[in-house]
């Protein structure tokens, strides 16, 4: 294959002030293929793709388009020259029809007024390029997330892109809709298109990818053909062994033989309409209860009505023996619950206001005496627990929102060690935090196991659920799929378990 | 002391930061003595006293308004509330024939039970506070005109009381004083207050981490109207008589003086100290320009412009330091 590559990025290296996320790093696209750039979070496949986008500028090294050198000192810039980027998080206005989306910022007008019947015309035909038919005066608000994404593509290629940048687009997409978005990604190979793809779905590598360029901590690691089997891929990506990454230390050892260690949380037949149905599981002292799906499994839900903070329809959640009333937090606080969201900034902190105070909110009431609040009591617990987790910051006075992702979420289950929770649910807990403040995460989940406490560990990154948990539960569309062993569970396992309904289908 | 990683601000006083964070009360003090040198009228005994009788109504307002705003919403209903207070106070009197002292609680009760509506239909109802208290606002200053049918009604000598004298020294200005500690107390030292800020901050975490979100912010709208009544009575007092006009539109200076005192309108910052010295700006702004003899329709010129730079000021600053 002696074709020029649409575009190439050499020997890019970029830092941030002390910190190098990308070291001499090439990467190509080529016209009708899809290059998967695979990576750990953290690995530098954000600043990679920022470069090529005209967002951030390589520190060294030189980006060639058309084999002519070129500078992109702007998202236009890129554009100009047919590099498209679809966003995780879409770039689209909710409150606008989709003739309007895909055509902004170039509407065609007539006499100084907008143009509509010229609009809506473009607009038929952007999105036509990808097989696509709805009405064009339909707000995007209103479509799936799916829908919205083909909507974002089409405006890309209606401004001429050759090579789209998708930058986790499964993610946040059901089984059905990610076959259709590989279907139009299929015609556009076929079309010329370049494409570069990131997943954290190994199993779509092979599908949908040409070659895969896998990084680890901002170098490049390797090339190799999509067709790699994916425990190759992982051992690529990881560097390590999966046993040292994950320091699960069981908390069983601590027990006395023949005994078993004492129920902590019962879920008994718990149902929310439309969300999950159905669920049943117990989490003994010292155990790590995964549980693992797909997005839109139904796991955040569940994990949210556990800790009282919706309601749900039937069924009951029981601590110790003593059954928790519905959608009620303070009363899980109470029976020792701890929650930490899956949304850091928009649910676990309060991000304007001081590390002291975040650690303190669950215990704000149940500290004080006559409502007054316990300023020195709290100030003492939130310095020590900021030790123990080694929270890294200036003083305990600094804003919680200046730290970084881990430090931040350090500071989320400071919250509830200083509360003295014994069942954690923690939901994706790990997102957003480097490789090192991981592992100190897990070995916090180790100790927390170990002083007798309970964990239910929701997660999207397989290779976690698999090294930390005791036991997986699989959920899929709402249901409980299967329960597996830490000795059984394998990713290929979990898999076929959290998307067998899927292949049933097909 | 429990503080042992802040070495620079231990030893001695950091006055960069101090006037980086208070640029509110520095641009009080500079104002002042550009007034003491432009007129010998200002910095008299009487005229002093002047000041702190007309700012004890707008501060108290402002008061309860730092406390909706901490939390993350706004109150546009305090004025017509302390009008409504005021009338409900005299009307128990004059028409009831209550007590004086039992139509003065009448009157705070009043105000603390708009204050509660407007909370059940913020945080229960959904309504966004800006929705609620726009539809108090007319609710409440309706009702005062049909209570008062569009007349002054006489104030009970409890309530004329709140407006004379202590000795030397005008009631206004000791209730606002009692008020502003009250309200500071309440804001920095209790369970309560402690939770506004972290409601205004980020609601959904503060509900996560068990605080009763909803509960905080009913507390937090009744209390505002709890001080909307006493600014109310405050003012009937200085009358003798509670007027179905009064306080219209003093919502806006309550929201300004919180505003110049440092708060962020999308919530979690705000103190009372600062509240007050906004106040202060405010009327000594007015009684300066009143001195200096400058019209008030230039008078009004002027405090938009004090607004607008107030804020402008501490977005830039707040911006320059999170870079």
């Amino acid at each position: 294959m002696s074709q020029q590559p649409l575009v190439t990025l050499q020997n890019v290296g970029k830092t941030f002030g002390p910190v190098t996320v990308i070291k001499d790093v090439t990467v190509s696209v080529y016209a009708g293929k899809v290059q998967v750039l695979l990576g750990e979070n953290g690995a530098g496949k954000s600043t990679l793709i920022k470069m090529m986008a005209g967002v951030y500028q390589p520190d060294a090294g030189r980006i060639v388009v058309d084999g002519k050198t070129v500078t992109l000192p702007t998202t236009r810039a890129a554009e100009e020259l047919g590099i498209a980027t679809i966003h995780q998080e879409l770039n689209l206005v909710p409150t606008m029809s989709i003739a309007e989306n895909v055509m902004l910022g170039r509407m065609p007008t007539k006499h100084g007024m907008v143009d509509r019947s010229a609009l809506r015309n473009r607009a038929r035909a952007a999105l036509s390029l990808i097989g696509l038919d709805i009405d064009v005066d339909t707000l995007v608000g209103e479509l799936g997330i799916a829908r919205q994404q083909l909507v974002e593509i089409a405006k890309a290629l209606s401004i001429n892109a050759r090579i789209l940048i998708l930058d986790e687009p499964t993610a946040a997409l059901t089984r059905h809709e990610t076959e259709s978005l590989f279907a139009v990604m299929a015609d556009l190979r076929s079309r010329g298109v370049g494409m570069l793809f990131i997943s954290h779905h190994l199993d779509e590598i092979a599908e949908v990818g040409d070659t895969v360029t896998v990084l680890r901590d901002g170098e490049f690691i390797a090339e190799v053909p999509a067709s790699t089997p994916e425990d190759e891929l992982v051992k690529l990506m990881v560097g390590r062994s999966i046993e040292d990454q994950y320091p699960r230390s069981t908390g069983a050892a601590a027990q006395p033989a023949g005994t078993q260690p004492a129920e902590i949380l019962a879920v008994e037949h718990l149902s929310s309409n439309g969300q999950f149905s159905d669920i049943s599981f117990t989490v003994r002292a010292g155990e790590v209860l995964g549980i693992a799906g797909l997005v839109g499994a139904g796991r955040t839900e569940l994990i949210r009505a556990i800790a009282g903070a919706d309601h749900y329809d039937s069924g009951t959640v029981t601590v110790r023996g003593r059954a928790l009333p519905k959608g009620n937090i303070q009363a899980a606080i109470k029976a020792g619950i701890g929650h930490v969201p899956e949304d850091r900034k928009g649910q676990g902190l309060v991000t304007g206001a001081s590390v002291n105070d975040n650690l303190g909110y669950a215990t704000l009431a149940s500290t004080a005496r006559l409502g007054l609040a316990d300023f020195a009591g709290q100030r003492s617990r939130a310095q020590a627990v900021a030790t123990k987790l080694r929270i890294r910051m200036h003083t305990i006075d600094q804003a919680v929102g200046a730290l970084s992702g881990g430090n931040q979420q350090k500071a989320v289950f400071g919250r509830w060690i200083i509360a003295a929770s014994t069942v954690l649910l923690l939901d994706e807990p790990t997102r957003g935090v480097d490789v090192g403040a991981k592992v100190e995460i897990y070995e916090l989940m180790n100790a927390i196991t170990a002083a007798g406490g309970a964990i239910v560990m929701v997660s999207s990154e397989l290779p976690e659920i698999l090294g930390m948990s005791d036991r997986i539960l699989v959920m899929r569309d709402g249901k409980l799929a299967g329960e597996l062993t830490a000795a059984e569970a394998t990713q290929d396992a979990v898999m076929t378990l959290a998307a067998r309904d899927v292949d049933e289908k097909n | 002391m429990s503080t042992t990683t802040q070495p620079a601000t231990r030893r001695g006083f950091d006055y960069k930061k101090f006037l980086a964070n208070n640029g509110a009360l520095v641009g009080l003090v500079v104002l002042c003595i550009a007034l003491f040198i432009a007129t010998p009228d200002f910095l008299t005994g009487q005229n002093l006293l002047n000041i702190g009788i007309q700012v004890s109504t707008v501060a108290v307002l402002a008061f309860g308004m730092t406390f909706v705003i901490v939390a993350g919403g706004i109150d546009l209903s305090v004025g017509a509330v302390a009008a409504l207070s005021a009338m409900v106070s005299s009307w128990l009197f004059v028409s009831a024939g209550l007590p004086g002292w039992l139509a003065l609680v009448g009157g705070l009760v009043a105000g603390l039970l708009a204050g509660v509506v407007n909370g059940l239909a913020n945080a229960y109802g959904k309504l966004p506070s800006f929705i609620a208290t726009l539809a108090m606002l007319s609710v409440a200053r309706g009702l005062t005109l049909v209570i008062s049918d569009g007349r002054p009604i006489k104030t009970p000598a409890e309530v004329s009381f709140l407006g004379g004298n202590l000795g030397p020294v005008p009631m206004p200005i000791v209730v606002l004083l009692v008020a502003a500690l009250v309200a500071s107390f309440l804001l920095n030292r209790t369970v309560i207050g402690r939770s506004m800020y972290a409601v205004g901050g980020n609601a959904e975490a503060a509900r996560l981490s068990g605080l009763p979100v909803k509960r905080i912010l009913v507390t937090v709208f009744a209390l505002a109207g709890l001080f909307a009544a006493l600014a109310g009575l405050l003012l009937a007092g200085r009358l003798d008589s509670a007027q179905p006009q009064a306080a219209a539109g003093y919502e806006l200076d309550a929201i300004a003086a919180v505003v110049i005192g440092g708060a962020s309108l999308s919530g979690g910052l705000g103190k009372i100290s600062g509240t007050f010295v906004g106040a202060l700006v405010l009327v000594v702004i007015r009684n300066g320009l009143n001195l200096l003899n400058v019209t008030s329709f230039w008078q009004q010129v002027v405090i938009g412009l004090v607004i607008a730079l107030a804020v402008g000021v501490d977005v830039l600053r707040r911006k320059t330091r999170n870079s």
